[in-house]
């Protein structure tokens, strides 16, 4: 293998093959564990019943952040099945070792952005999680991947996975990005290029000139979506602002082993030459604030567009699921999306929860009043960045202009805890998902940038973040 | 894990392309502790109208489909989410093999680790699977993993591929787990090379 050029993704992968089985199966090594409350339980379980350890807890970290009301939590959790969930992660961590953020630490927050945030996630490192927007971390220039329970009881007990190899793919992404466009609109156009099966069976690399120039919050968004776009990983090769951005975290590496960290992550990137299995060219001027309109995250379209005509379509069997999609979403082919009212506004998630996201947000904000009849929440991605959000004035802006200010957790991202949407309620959401009941049974999700549902919120339907100059 | 050699049911149709995880299972019945139980929200929200009465058009609401063991989908199936709760969902409802043009990749992991069969065929053989699906009673496929053949209700054979591992695993249902822990000394041997070409690693 030696000689010849390599991605970033065959690095990382080479350097953790365990073993490699006849059929090409290879036994890959875990570098970092991240655990929650939703998909763990029936793991320690099993590892419990068949008398096993975890093999590395140093290597192991747990969070609850799927069930987490957003509310005051002092007193507990109130609604009791996301108690139990809650209460038996913690009993979980406490048998078996394992290092945790308790839901009253101001270190505690969504997993996938504490794990960059403490410097937990590093670049080089092999990375899973019980949940598919692990993804996020390749944004550092790990290989970072989401992975089932049963998945999760095998790296506890073994600190390894059983994985066959993906593709590479390229995504570039050149040129730069106009005013207002962000690397929300960035994925989101992806994601609407490659369509959600596009990713399938293999690891994108993001680059080009418009990834190089995003700052590390915007990388972690388009790199959190990658699996919107059927890719269980998505990475960025890591440069000097990945470095700057991991130089003095809680768990990043110092001193003489931060020089010989540095030394391999330099390392990394891709090899010229190296083979892509598939290559995507998209230029960064093409590309303009986004809003998806359908029940999949690549119906997406320009906050210019309008909705599309069934009619249009020759499949029956795609007429079809578009008539569903429009009769679900309470939409009619050609309405313009700029004309649509929304209800709530949701700023927030693993995918636009992170200081970068609540400021744009409040850019859009400061000065100006929510509309009327729309309930527009912001939920800031860890405990850390509320913080901080609070130091930078930024609650006082957005409390100001209307915006309710919570605690940190998932919300209504996915509406396990009580941040929901009504049935028919229509939402401008920062999150990655717009699947049917997402945001809970009925609801209706459109996915923007932070600034994009400031903008909505604002306006009291989507809008055309532009406008605001 | 239960282990699957082969298998003769009803087959449902589900023509429906990118179906996820989401619909399979939504996420408020994900805060059990348990593997089972699942399937009575299986679909819930397309199987159950708003009163929680049966929607009646819905396939695995109709006879003979509510003893479905083999669901026909479309391409895309099982995307978004890494909740195993998906496959545990479909197990405890009763299917064991989904067939499709394609699945998501998380979701066809997630099947193998549960005694469930994900089979991947062209577009145009899931579309013949599909047409016999839908004849209701005699909708009834048989799958021989050994073999790797589905058998139409006509008798026709179509050949499927499957890792040799997975395979493997599936028809004898073994625990990878604990096939993994029998390579401890490999496992070891890794930890002690990483220890020392990258000790920054085992420093959190």
């Amino acid at each position: 293998m030696t000689g010849q050029p390599r991605t970033l993704f065959d690095k990382i992968w080479d350097s953790h093959v365990v073993e490699r089985l006849p059929d090409g199966t290879c036994l890959l090594y875990i570098d970092r564990h991240l655990t929650h409350e939703v998909t763990s339980p029936q793991a320690f379980e099993g590892l419990r019943n068949a008398g096993r350890k975890v093999r590395r807890p140093d290597l192991t970290f747990a969070v609850a952040d799927h069930n987490v009301p957003t509310s005051d939590r002092s007193q507990g959790i109130e609604e009791p099945e996301s108690r139990l969930q809650v209460e038996t992660l913690e009993r979980n961590v406490a048998d078996f070792g394992v290092p945790y953020f308790a839901i009253t630490d101001v270190r505690q927050g969504i997993v996938h952005i504490i794990g960059p945030e403490q410097g937990l996630s590093l670049p080089g490192m092999t990375i899973v999680c019980g949940d598919s927007h692990t993804s996020t971390h390749g944004a550092l220039g790990a290989l970072a991947f989401g992975i089932g329970t049963s998945e999760v009881e095998h790296v506890l007990a073994t600190q390894t996975l059983l994985q066959k190899p993906a593709r590479n793919m390229k995504i570039e992404v050149s040129g730069t990005l106009g005013l207002g466009v962000t690397a929300k609109d960035v994925i989101l156009k992806i994601i609407g290029v490659i369509g959600t099966g596009g990713g399938t069976g293999h690891v994108i690399e993001y680059a080009g000139e418009v990834i190089r120039d995003l700052d590390m919050a915007g990388r972690m968004t388009v790199c959190n979506m990658s699996i919107e776009a059927g890719a269980r990983a998505g990475m960025i090769a890591p440069d000097d602002k990945t470095f700057a951005y991991i130089s003095g975290r809680p768990y990043a590496p110092t001193g003489e082993a931060w020089e010989r960290a540095l030394a391999w992550w330099k390392s990394l990137p891709s090899d010229a030459g190296a083979h892509y299995d598939k290559v995507v060219e998209i230029r960064g001027e093409e590309i303009a604030p986004m809003v998806t309109w359908g029940t999949s995250p690549e119906d997406v379209i320009t906050i210019e567009g309008t909705i599309p005509d069934p009619a249009a379509e020759p499949d029956e069997g795609k007429r079809a699921q578009l008539l569903r999609k429009l009769e679900y979403m309470g939409l009619a082919a050609g309405q313009k999306v700029s004309d649509l009212k929304v209800d709530v506004v949701f700023v927030g998630s693993c995918t636009n929860g992170r200081i970068e996201d609540l400021r744009a947000a409040a850019a859009i904000a400061k000065g100006r009043k929510v509309a009327a009849g729309v309930r527009a929440m912001v939920v800031p991605g860890s405990g850390l960045v509320k913080k901080q959000a609070e130091q930078e004035g930024l609650d006082r802006i957005l409390r100001e202009a209307g915006f309710e200010w919570r605690e940190a957790g998932c919300s209504m991202c996915l509406g396990m805890n009580p941040d929901q949407l009504k049935p028919g309620q229509r939402s401008a959401s920062t999150s990655n998902r717009n699947f049917e009941g997402r945001q809970g049974p009925g609801g209706r999700t459109h996915l923007v940038s932070p600034a994009m549902a400031a903008a909505a919120a604002i306006r009291g339907h989507l809008a055309d973040v532009r406008e605001f100059g | 894990m239960q282990p699957f050699t082969q298998l003769t049911g009803i087959a449902a149709p589900l023509p429906l392309a990118n179906v996820d995880t989401d619909k399979i299972i939504p996420a408020r019945f994900l805060k059990t502790i348990k593997r089972t139980g699942l399937g009575k929200n299986l679909f819930d929200a397309i199987r159950f109208r708003a009163d929680g009465s049966e929607n009646p058009d819905f396939v695995l609401n109709q006879e003979p489909y509510r003893r479905a063991e083999i669901l026909i989908a479309g391409p895309n199936f099982g995307c978004g989410s890494s909740r195993e709760h998906a496959p545990w969902a479909l197990l405890d409802f009763g299917i064991r093999c989904v067939i499709a043009p394609d699945f998501a990749d998380i979701f066809h992991n997630n099947c193998f680790k549960n005694g469930i069969l994900p089979i991947r065929l062209p577009q145009e053989v899931c579309e013949l699977l599909m047409e016999d699906a839908r004849l209701g009673p005699n909708s009834r496929i048989s799958i021989d993993l050994e073999r790797q053949v589905v058998v139409r209700p006509n008798g026709e054979e179509i050949g499927f591929e499957v890792d040799p591992f997975r395979k493997h695993c599936l028809l004898h249902g073994l625990d990878d787990i604990g096939l993994t822990m029998e390579k401890q000394g490999a496992i070891e041997a890794y930890e002690t090379r990483s220890r020392s070409a990258q000790p920054w690693l085992s420093a959190g």
